[in-house]
């Protein structure tokens, strides 16, 4: 018998070109994935009088520096905006890798692409210079976020120098309540472990919660474990997974599909495999959330009143805590659904896919938005298939805005923003200071919920709607 | 990329636990090339500038922790956004070492590619040093990787652990493009029975 391995020790392995004395593994790289960000890079390359290794293996997409009015390069105000869009459009035709330019309906963004066009498939080592790559592990790959100098590394070489990192396991058991999404479900694993706990970890998801959800929301689970300090989460894939990624355009076929298949077949955590760190957590209880800090492990249920930062023992906590509130302009005790808001995002690679647009526009359907809301679809494929659907019109009946895809409100670099003290219900990851514009306050929370807010002008309990 | 050995010098705190990216850079800066003149002022900008472009009072725009070369933080300092534009924030302030209780992964490997050393040392011992440099401003401390050493400015001797590899990177200002290619003909090798062994990943 061999040594019993976790899912993601079994696809590291193979994938290591060869290892150190001190545990340092030169791992082989199937995917990479790139956005408009990074088109420096190339530069870099040249001058460095380094070539592509692979260029069949890198995708390239923009979304973050993409208004979500335009349509095509021309529509992009000039200046930085353009020239981050078109440098990386130019370098991949000139270097000759994959890229889905503004007019190609496959163009959104990169985590919503990757999987949408079965780029991103079982057993694959997967990497981007974005830290929400881990998204991309909900399809059953080891797939993590790199920073510029290790895009460099990949692009000369097509590896990439990992330490093997610890091994998590959190296993989530029990049925989902109404109107209770996967993002309900990260936002309560982020407060259980913090958003350090997962630092140093490879995050795996067990369960029958997590069996019971469609791959979209895993995608959306494994998307917020960075927001958990973990650099990956794995979901093992099962005939869901399989049938996701079967006949994408980028997914294997004929005889292909039969080898790709028999090895997805191995891929789960042996009985046996021992775990650095388990974490249980019960779903059965769980209620829409929303966050009220400035790091996503503060969050309640819609039904909580905003805790005492006071009665908190830890005192970096507590401080933390103060900190927040004074930021977001809220008071302890306040009760969450109290909270008024500004405006109204819904989109991001955590919840821009079809399945979120219509647990979004099933709450908006027949109904008013008091505030304005931006609706901003994950890729332009997504975008088709719910005008396909009709979402678009709902959403435009009820007085929110249906734009074109892109990372949009969720970064906020791209002209859509929040102003100073402006507050958001944002359906993205990151309620940082400033992540939705200077002095902006941004609340987390799932699409229908989102959708709930903007109807309200408030927070507001969802599974009251009907 | 600049080697690193030992340093000592002015050590700024900065008590924000979970102090991520997004903090450390804001966003709205990332499309900016390296070498802009400007980019030493995008460190933590929003904690530093007001909207007008005065300076707040925040304890790096003040003398003499402005001109500090190590920061000493709090638990998580660079968690969140990959953005290695954070770590260029730092390196244009020269910053040459940052000393806290966890770090962002993604951040920590950042920080070693480009000649940052990033210190893990247990809270408790971050929260003195943060306390002693708040205590007494321009105190000044040593961090030496030859000896895995942190000397406070009371002269207290907090030992660091870092991984071999990591180590080596940074005494030799090693880069990994070089190491890599020193090992070009076994990652020939690999691909090629890679590729025999798993056609569907290359030609789906
Ligand atoms: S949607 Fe937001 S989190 Fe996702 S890749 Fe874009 S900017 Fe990053």
């Amino acid at each position: 018998m061999s040594t019993p391995k976790t899912l993601f020790q079994k696809i590291f392995d193979r994938h290591v070109v060869l290892e150190r004395d001190s545990g340092d593994a030169l791992l082989y790289i199937d995917r990479h994935l790139i956005h408009d960000l990074h088109h420096r890079a190339f530069a870099t390359l040249k001058a460095n009088g380094q070539t592509i290794r692979r260029p069949e293996l890198l995708f390239g997409t923009p979304d973050h520096s993409v208004p979500t009015t335009a349509q095509t390069l021309v529509d992009i105000p000039q200046g930085e905006m353009r020239e981050t869009v078109s440098g990386l459009e130019a370098a991949a035709k000139e270097m000759g890798f994959n890229h889905f330019d503004l007019t190609d309906d496959r163009h959104g963004i990169v985590h919503v692409v990757g999987p949408e066009q079965g780029i991103t498939l079982p057993g694959l080592v997967l990497v981007c210079g974005d830290s929400h790559t881990s998204t991309h592990g909900a399809l059953g790959c080891i797939a993590f976020g790199i920073g510029a100098t290790e895009i460099q590394h990949v692009l000369a070489t097509q590896t990439l120098w990992q330490r093997r990192p610890k091994n998590m396991r959190i296993n989530i058991d029990g049925a989902l309540g109404p109107s209770v999404t996967a993002k309900d479900l990260a936002l309560l694993t982020i407060a259980e472990i913090s958003a350090a706990g997962g630092a140093g970890f490879a995050i795996e998801y067990t369960g029958s919660t997590i069996r019971a959800l469609s791959v979209e929301g895993r995608m959306t689970l494994c998307n917020m474990t960075i927001e958990a300090g973990a650099r990956s989460g794995i979901i093992a894939p099962d005939e869901k997974t399989i049938a996701y990624v079967k006949d994408r355009p980028f997914s294997p076929k004929g005889d292909r599909w039969s080898e790709a298949c028999a090895y997805w077949k191995t891929l789960f955590s042996d009985t046996d495999a021992s775990f650095d760190h388990e974490v249980l957590i019960d779903a059965t209880t769980l209620e829409p959330r929303v966050t009220w800090g400035n790091s996503p492990q503060y969050s309640g249920s819609i039904g909580d009143t905003l805790p005492n930062p006071a009665n908190e023992p830890n005192l970096i906590k507590r401080s933390e805590m103060e900190a927040a509130l004074t930021y977001m302009g809220l008071q302890a005790g306040m009760a969450i659904s109290d909270i008024k808001v500004d405006k109204v995002f819904i989109g991001s690679c955590t919840n821009s896919r079809i399945e979120d647009l219509r647990a979004a526009a099933a709450i908006a359907k027949g109904r008013q938005a008091v505030v304005p809301t931006l609706v901003v679809p994950g890729s332009g494929l997504v975008k088709k298939q719910a005008e396909t659907e009709g979402l678009d019109q709902i959403f435009k009946a009820s007085g929110m805005e249906w734009r074109e895809p892109g990372c949009s409100m969720c970064v906020a670099i791209n002209g859509d923003t929040l102003a100073p003290e402006e507050r958001s219900a944002s359906t993205s990851n990151r309620n940082f200071r400033g992540r939705q514009g200077k002095g902006s306050r941004t609340h987390l929370v799932s699409p229908a919920m989102a959708a709930g807010a903007a109807i309200m002008g408030h927070f507001t309990d969802i599974r009251s709607f009907n | 990329m600049q080697p690193f050995s030992s340093v000592t010098a002015i050590g700024v705190p900065i008590d924000i636990p979970n102090c991520d990216t997004d903090q450390i850079i804001p966003a709205r800066f990332l499309r900016r090339a390296k070498d802009d003149p400007k980019y030493a002022t995008f460190l933590l900008h929003d904690l530093r500038f007001n909207s007008d472009g005065s300076e707040t009072d925040f304890i790096y725009n003040r003398t003499p922790y402005r001109d500090s070369h190590i920061v000493v933080a709090d638990i998580n300092w660079g968690c969140g956004s990959s953005r290695e534009t954070a770590v260029n924030a730092l390196v244009a302030n020269q910053i040459r070492a940052v000393v806290a209780p966890s770090f962002g992964d993604i951040h920590y490997n950042n920080c070693i590619r480009n000649g940052v050393l990033p210190v893990r040392l247990p809270t408790t011992s971050c929260d003195q040093l943060r306390k002693q440099l708040h205590a007494a401003p321009g105190a000044r401390m040593t961090i030496d990787l030859e000896t895995q050493s942190v000397t406070g400015p009371d002269q207290t001797l907090y030992p660091f652990t870092i991984d071999v590899f990591d180590r080596m990177r940074l005494l030799e200002g090693l880069d990994d493009i070089s190491i890599t290619q020193q090992h070009a003909k076994t990652i020939e090798s690999f691909e090629s029975i890679y590729r025999d062994q798993n056609a569907w990943v290359f030609d789906p």
